[in-house]
Parts: structure tokens; C-alpha cells; sequence
């Protein structure tokens, strides 16, 4: 039978005519497109302990800056040990006397009018976040504000359910939890610590990332407005030695931290030999393995979303795009395509999809292996784009004919750079999406469901996505293996890493 | 395909041959699957997702502008009634040359009319025109009638002067599977049509799946020339064009072109009413295919109270103020 394919009309090209191209021009631009809501800056934000604004110890206060324009947004409190003390003191007594020994159902109430404030307040806090942290301003409007009220709201809801966390036993509140959480999702990654903590009973001294403390300091505006009882979360700013005192006092009786690997392990050595429990996010370096029979488009937009989402700057990034290689090039020529209409430039503006890296430091970071990269002899390719004069911006990189041993393949950049392999059988795919210290998410991309359900027993790793990428809920947990951490954050397993079983 | 004469007994009761030929009649049962094999298929969570973020993007000021006067000189503006009479035609086809007063907007591309009232087009609009005729030719919209007189009506809307017609193809025979028969009768309207422009509707919402979307747009595109459409609906069903079959055409236009370097043209038609609702189409057609079909020769909205929104909204963006709906002329809309 004849197919469609070898009728009248040729379907291949004809020799020596040009490859046919797309032009992304400038025909019909959009013009700016700023958020204009007014993020309530003040010039200076002091620690927030025992519900009160305190001037740090030292005196002392430091600068953040707009990494989209390199300017000042405000100074912040330089805590150090002694305020470290303070907020362990007051969180300890709050644990002891309000908080640890209130009912379930009381705690929720304060749970839900945080979520509610957050929401009122959602433009405000998204273009607070934006300005701190150079996300685009459509992530932090639609996934980092929402997502935050989200976990809030999804605690709130297990507060006075707490008998049925864990069936037949009972749970206790642990006291005082010291956490530290990064800069690329700063708001949201409180709300993964907090909420839980709260809803459990526990009381928080928590550090925000250095370079991001801004929504840190407002949420604690929302704790004061919501009335929680002073104490139960004290909010220190500072640099990384203080969000060291906080993993190392004595009065924690658990530490949770969200952040490098190398900080973890310094972390954990601190903790040796004492009592302390302990949960551990760290960095990832996740395989989005593509088969020839996934649909490639809706593949190309995941990987896409799971490279370029906030820069790059996500520890369960899909930096590493495993492709059949039978299947190879044609994706590769999709995700140029692609490439070319994503817009990098001015993160408040609603139009951008890529924002600004954000520091100076991880920016040079970034360069640094794309050096590399390039040195050991991978191809790298980024589309033609116009970057801003000022602020630490970075086009989406790709390398391809990158192998296994190359250092971009192996190491966690942080940053809008994706490593592409081949590979062709599904033995293969397994074997190399798991040749890594990590292993906290991986993606697969095919038609074939049976596919599915084998490479998700087969993946090492924490969060395995199907026909999609870097979705997370509040009810699904979320943690790594190996090098990754250990301890879950979300859902019920989430709940239980903030708990005493009896 | 050789055509085999049909079987004379029912499947189950005569002998293997009976069966293989009632069989092979119905088109092969793994036809589908070796074109999705062959052309790649759609995830519709995907792809949908994919839509949304264009409804997400902001147009403002002079874009919003440029892209509005666009969008008006891309309108197949429509009347696909049984009521419509010379007259009706005639004031559409002044509205499509004129769409408003003070408004610097330009002719809309054409205007699509049942081939019975072709010839009033023809006359009101004048051999000389800038405003294109289009026909819904091949018994719309269903096609249920026997190929020798959809030809027929092609011809006959050519005759009286039709630039453009617009076919639908035989959904019936693409679900049973009979591919080269869907693509036989394409060529044939093809053939019939000449040097005038052949828009092919696949009739989306009775495809139902974005994998039969993109099937059905493949079969016509490899008998289409350069500068043929392929069209997302006749209007008459409940679901029309969305962003989502619309994206999928256009990815599949876009696959097309860069494997055979020929350049298919889309139109969405139905359902699409107001301004922003087209300026989100015409995102989706900068970002799949670029900027080269950003021009009424590969791109068209077949709308009919499209027009008026966009020419509310530019009125807006002009004044400042929006203006009462009677204060634009009613030439599309039914009564």
C-alpha cells in the first residue's frame, strides 16, 4: 500500500536549496511591560526576635542589592552569635509556655490567616522577591507567592489532624528547630521550613540566604500582623557563620538546611556525635531523559522549563538532557527554535522569561564552567539575544556533545546551562542518568507508560517527573538520595521529619 | 491503495479473504499509528500548558496597536448563514473595505461567503479590489455529499469568481482510518481549484485529539502548494478554534516547512471574538512560526464580530475611552 509519505508531491527537499529557517525577528515587539505594584521597601530591616524588630548585637548592617541593576534595595541586620542566643531563648520559651502545648486546631487558625496574608498581599511580596532575587516577575507572581501561601494553607489543614500522621502512634512536637534556607527560592523555601514546623508545634530560628533576606523580613511583618505569639519564629540575617551558630546551638533540637552540598557536609561534620536531628536539601544534577516516542514538542517545553525555570538556579534543574540519539538532533533543532523566543532582560517585566543571576559571584560561577565546558571540547550554543548594560545577566547556554566525564555533565553549575548526552537503549539511559553523586529529581519523556513505571523504580532519585517537569504540590513530598540529602519536606513524610513518635 | 470492491458479507461470517478485504476497505488498523509514528504525536497536558503562557504575555501601548491593525488586516470577515441575502453580502463586503472611519485601519484580507452568494461578493467589491473572496465550497460543513458535486460547487464558486475556497475534509473516512481517501479528495478539490487558494478545514472538534489534529494536518499538507491553509473549523460545531489545536497546526506547519522548505499557511476560524483573544493567537504565531507568517498571506482569523472589538479597542487606545458598541458599524453579525 502506498503511504502518504510517496505521492505526486515531493516531501524532501530538493537538493541544494538552503535549509529553511525560521526568523524570530522584531516585526511586531512587545513593548515594556513592567509590574508596577509597590513592593513597601523600608530603608532597613532589623533582626525579628521575640516578635519584636531588634537591632543586631554587632551594630552592624549590610546591603542587598538588585542583581537586575546592581543598586541598593536596603540594609539588613548583621546578626551574629550573641542575637543567634537571643532568638533561641525566646523561641525555646515560646516553645515551652505557648506554642508546644496549644492545641492542633488553635495553631491552624494562625496557620491559615498567614496563608490569607500572604495572599492579600501576593504582588506586593512577588515584586519584593523579584526586585531581591532577579527571578521574572511572572515566576514569583504565579509559582513562589502562591506556592508559599499553598504550604501554609496545606499545614494549616494538618494541624488539628495530627493524630492520623502517623496511624497508631502517638506525635510530639521536637522544641526549637534552627533552619537555613538558600536564595533561589527565598519565600518559598520559609514556607517549606515553617509551615511544618509550626504546624507540628515546634518553635524556628530561621536565616535566609545572605544575598536574598528581603521577603524573609516582610513574612515576619505578616507573623507580627497575624499575631503569632512572639517567639515562636525569630528571622537573623547575617552571613553564612551566623546560619553556622544557628546549625550548632546547643538548644536546636533539629536542624534543617536547604543549600549547597558543600555546606551541608560542613554542617554535618559540626553536628557530629550529638542528638540532633537533621535534614539535609542539597544540590542535584538531574537527568531529563527523552525517548524517541515522547511527544518531542511538549518534551523540548519541559526541558525548557526544566533548565530555564529561575535561571537555572534550582537544585532539581534538568541539567542534564539525556536524548535517544536517534531522536538527537531533531530535538536539539526544537529547542533552538525554542531558545530564540525565550526573553531575557528586566525581571519586573511581565513579558521576561529569563531574569538575572543573583550575585556577582554566582555569575562568575556560572562563566567559569561555561570556560570549562568549552575547554574540554564541548560545543556550546547560545541564542542571539540583546542582554541589559547593568545587572548580572546570563543567555540560556547549551553544550552539546558533552559525555559522562565532562565536568559540566558532573558538577551542579546553578545556573541557565544544559548539558546534552545521547544515549540508545534504555539500560543505557538508567546507567548514565544515575552515574552521579546526586539524586534528588530526574524526567522522562515517552509514550510508553509500562516505560514509566520501570525507570521510576530505576532512578535513583527523590522526585521523578513523567511527561513533565519541576511541578511540585504541598502534599507531595519532596528529598533526595545520596548526595542530595536525606529527609523529606511536603506531605505527610514532610510532617514526620518534625515530629517525636511515641 | 487499490480500491477493492466492498465485501458483499458481513465480517464475521464469511471466509479470511472476506475479512482482509473489509479490512483493508476500513484502512489499515495500524494506519494511524504508523503516521503518528512517522510525524510524532502531541501530549495534551503539554501543550496546553504551552498555550497558557501566551495568554500570560503582556501587550501594551504601540505593540498592542501594531498588533490589533495586524490581526484587522488578517480577518476573513464572515457570513455563513442561511438567511443571507445579496444585501448582507454587500454591506460585509463595504465593511471589509472600510472597516471604520478615522481609524487608519487597514481592508481585512477577504471575505468568506457560501458560493451562492459569490457573485454578489464579486459585484460589490469590483474585479479590482484588495479584499480577497473566499467560498466554503465541498458541501460545508459537513462534506457529506458525493465528490463529483463537491467539485461541482468548487467550480462554480470559481466561475463566479471566488479567489479563495475553503474545503472540509471528509471526517468520516479520516476516523475509520481511510487516510488516502481524505487525501485523494483534497487532491482533488486541489486540482479543481486552480491558481486560486485552498484553505482545508480539518474540523477540529470532530477530531477530538490533538494527535488526530496533527495527523489530519499532516495528510493535507503533503498535497498542498505553498501558501495553502489549513483551517481549525467551520464554525457550525460547538468547540472552534482554541489556542490549544491552534498551536498544535502550527507546530505541525512549522515541522512541515523545515523539512521541505514548503510554506503552509493557518487559519483558526470560529469561536475567536474579541481583541485579546486574537492578539493571544497572534502571539502563538510569532513564537512557533516567526515572523514570516506575521502577514495576512499565511495567517487569517476567520472571524465575524471579531472585527468590531478590534476596532472598539483601537478606538480606545486612539481616544482613550471606549465607545459604545453602536457607535461601529454592524455588518458581520447576524440578526
Amino acid at each position: 500500500m502506498a503511504t502518504p509519505t510517496d505521492r505526486k508531491r515531493p516531501t524532501l527537499r530538493p537538493q541544494g536549496r538552503p535549509a529553511p529557517k525560521l526568523i524570530f525577528g522584531d516585526l511586531w515587539e512587545y513593548d515594556p511591560a513592567p509590574e508596577t505594584a509597590d513592593p513597601k521597601l523600608k530603608p532597613r530591616y532589623e533582626l525579628f526576635i521575640n516578635g519584636r524588630w531588634v537591632a543586631p548585637a554587632s551594630g552592624r548592617y549590610f546591603d542587598s542589592i538588585n542583581p537586575a541593576n546592581e543598586t541598593k534595595l536596603a540594609e539588613f541586620a548583621l546578626g551574629g552569635t550573641a542575637d543567634v542566643d537571643a532568638a533561641y531563648r525566646a523561641a525555646q520559651r515560646a516553645f515551652t509556655t505557648v506554642w508546644g502545648r496549644m492545641p492542633g486546631g488553635e495553631r491552624a487558625k494562625y496557620l491559615f490567616r498567614i496563608a490569607r496574608l500572604l495572599q492579600d498581599r501576593a504582588r506586593e511580596f512577588a515584586v519584593a522577591e523579584t526586585l531581591d532575587s532577579g527571578k521574572p516577575i511572572k515566576e514569583s507572581r504565579d509559582f513562589d507567592v502562591p506556592m508559599a501561601a499553598a504550604h501554609f494553607f496545606y499545614h494549616a489543614g494538618w494541624a488539628d489532624k495530627l493524630d492520623y500522621v502517623a496511624p497508631g502512634r502517638k506525635v510530639a512536637p521536637l522544641g526549637v528547630v534552627g533552619q537555613v534556607v538558600p536564595w533561589n527560592f527565598p519565600l518559598l523555601m520559609l514556607a517549606w521550613k515553617i509551615a511544618p514546623a509550626l504546624a507540628m508545634g515546634n518553635c524556628v530560628v530561621i536565616k535566609p540566604a545572605t544575598n536574598t533576606p528581603l521577603t524573609a523580613l516582610k513574612l515576619a511583618e505578616i507573623f507580627q500582623d497575624a499575631g503569632l505569639p512572639p517567639g515562636v519564629v525569630n528571622v537573623i540575617t547575617g552571613p553564612g557563620s551566623t546560619g553556622g551558630a544557628i546549625m550548632a546551638h546547643p538548644t536546636a533540637a533539629k536542624i534543617a538546611f536547604t543549600g549547597s552540598t558543600e555546606v551541608g557536609k560542613t554542617i554535618m561534620r559540626s553536628v557530629a556525635g550529638t542528638d540532633k536531628r537533621m535534614t539535609m536539601e542539597l544540590g542535584g544534577k538531574a537527568a531529563n531523559i527523552v525517548f524517541d516516542d515522547a511527544p518531542l514538542d511538549q518534551a523540548v517545553e519541559g526541558i525548557v522549563n526544566g533548565i530555564f525555570f529561575n535561571q537555572g538556579e534550582v537544585c532539581c534543574a534538568g541539567s542534564r538532557l539525556l536524548v535517544q540519539e536517534s531522536v538527537a538532533r531533531l530535538v536539539v533543532g526544537k529547542l533552538r527554535n525554542r531558545l530564540r523566543v525565550l526573553r531575557v532582560g528586566n525581571p519586573l517585566d511581565k513579558n521576561t522569561d529569563v531574569g538575572a543571576i543573583v550575585s556577582r559571584d554566582q555569575l562568575n560561577t556560572i562563566q567559569a564552567y561555561l570556560k570549562a565546558g568549552v575547554e574540554e571540547g564541548a560545543v556550546m550554543w547560545q541564542p542571539p539575544c540583546r542582554l541589559p548594560p547593568k545587572g548580572f545577566f546570563m543567555p540560556p547556554t547549551i553544550f552539546t556533545g558533552v559525555t559522562q566525564s565532562h565536568r559540566i555533565a558532573r558538577e551542579e553549575i546553578f545556573g541557565p546551562v544544559l548539558a546534552i548526552l545521547t544515549f540508545r537503549t534504555v539500560e543505557e539511559a538508567v546507567e548514565k542518568a544515575n552515574n552521579t553523586a546526586y539524586g534528588l529529581s530526574a524526567g522522562v519523556w515517552t509514550d510508553k507508560g509500562s516505560r514509566i513505571l520501570k525507570l521510576s523504580t530505576e532512578l535513583k532519585a527523590g522526585v521523578i517527573w513523567a511527561n513533565t517537569f519541576n511541578k511540585f504540590d504541598p502534599a507531595s513530598p519532596f528529598g533526595g538520595y545520596k548526595e542530595s540529602g536525606f529527609g523529606r519536606e511536603g506531605g505527610r513524610q514532610g510532617l514526620l521529619d518534625y515530629c517525636k513518635l511515641t | 491503495m487499490g480500491r477493492l470492491p466492498s465485501p458483499s458479507l458481513p465480517l464475521f461470517s464469511a471466509g479470511g479473504w472476506g475479512m482482509v478485504a473489509a479490512l483493508m476497505k476500513a484502512g489499515s488498523p495500524a494506519a494511524f499509528r504508523r503516521l503518528c509514528n512517522e510525524i510524532g504525536t502531541v501530549d495534551a497536558v503539554g501543550i496546553e500548558e504551552r498555550v497558557a503562557k501566551y495568554a500570560t504575555r503582556s501587550v501594551k501601548q504601540a505593540s498592542k496597536v501594531a498588533g490589533l491593525k495586524l490581526v484587522v488586516s488578517m480577518v476573513d470577515l464572515t457570513t455563513l448563514e442561511g438567511k443571507d441575502t445579496p444585501d448582507k453580502v454587500a454591506s460585509l463586503c463595504q465593511k471589509a473595505l472600510h472597516p471604520h472611519a478615522g481609524l487608519d485601519v487597514p481592508p481585512v484580507a477577504a471575505v468568506c461567503v457560501y458560493p451562492s452568494m459569490v457573485k454578489h461578493a464579486r459585484r460589490a467589491l469590483g474585479a479590482d479590489t484588495a479584499v480577497r473572496i473566499a467560498s466554503v465550497a465541498t458541501a460545508f460543513p459537513s462534506g457529506q455529499a458525493p465528490l463529483r458535486s463537491r467539485l461541482a460547487e468548487v467550480k462554480a464558486a470559481l466561475a463566479d469568481g471566488a479567489d479563495e475556497i475553503d474545503m472540509v475534509i471528509n471526517r468520516g473516512a479520516f476516523l475509520a482510518g481511510e487516510f488516502q481517501l481524505v487525501q485523494d479528495e483534497i487532491t482533488a478539490v486541489r486540482d479543481t481549484c486552480g491558481a486560486a487558494t485552498l484553505k482545508v478545514i480539518l474540523e477540529v472538534s470532530e477530531l477530538e485529539t490533538y494527535d488526530n489534529i496533527r495527523a489530519a494536518s499532516f495528510l493535507a499538507m503533503r498535497v498542498l502548494r505553498p501558501g495553502d491553509f489549513i483551517k481549525t473549523s467551520t464554525g457550525k460545531t460547538l468547540l472552534n478554534a482554541t489556542l490549544g489545536n491552534n498551536q498544535v497546526m502550527l507546530e505541525a506547519i512549522r515541522d512541515f516547512y523545515l523539512e521541505t522548505g514548503i510554506p503552509i499557511a493557518m487559519k483558526p476560524a470560529g469561536g475567536i471574538r474579541t481583541a485579546k483573544q486574537s492578539l493571544h493567537f497572534l502571539i502563538a504565531v510569532k513564537e512557533t512560526l516567526g515572523d514570516a507568517w506575521l502577514t495576512n498571506r499565511r495567517y487569517r482569523f476567520g472571524a465575524s464580530s471579531l472585527l468590531n472589538d478590534l476596532l472598539r479597542q483601537l478606538e480606545k487606545e486612539k481616544t482613550g475611552t471606549y465607545q459604545a458598541p453602536y457607535h461601529f458599524s454592524e455588518a458581520a453579525e447576524s440578526y
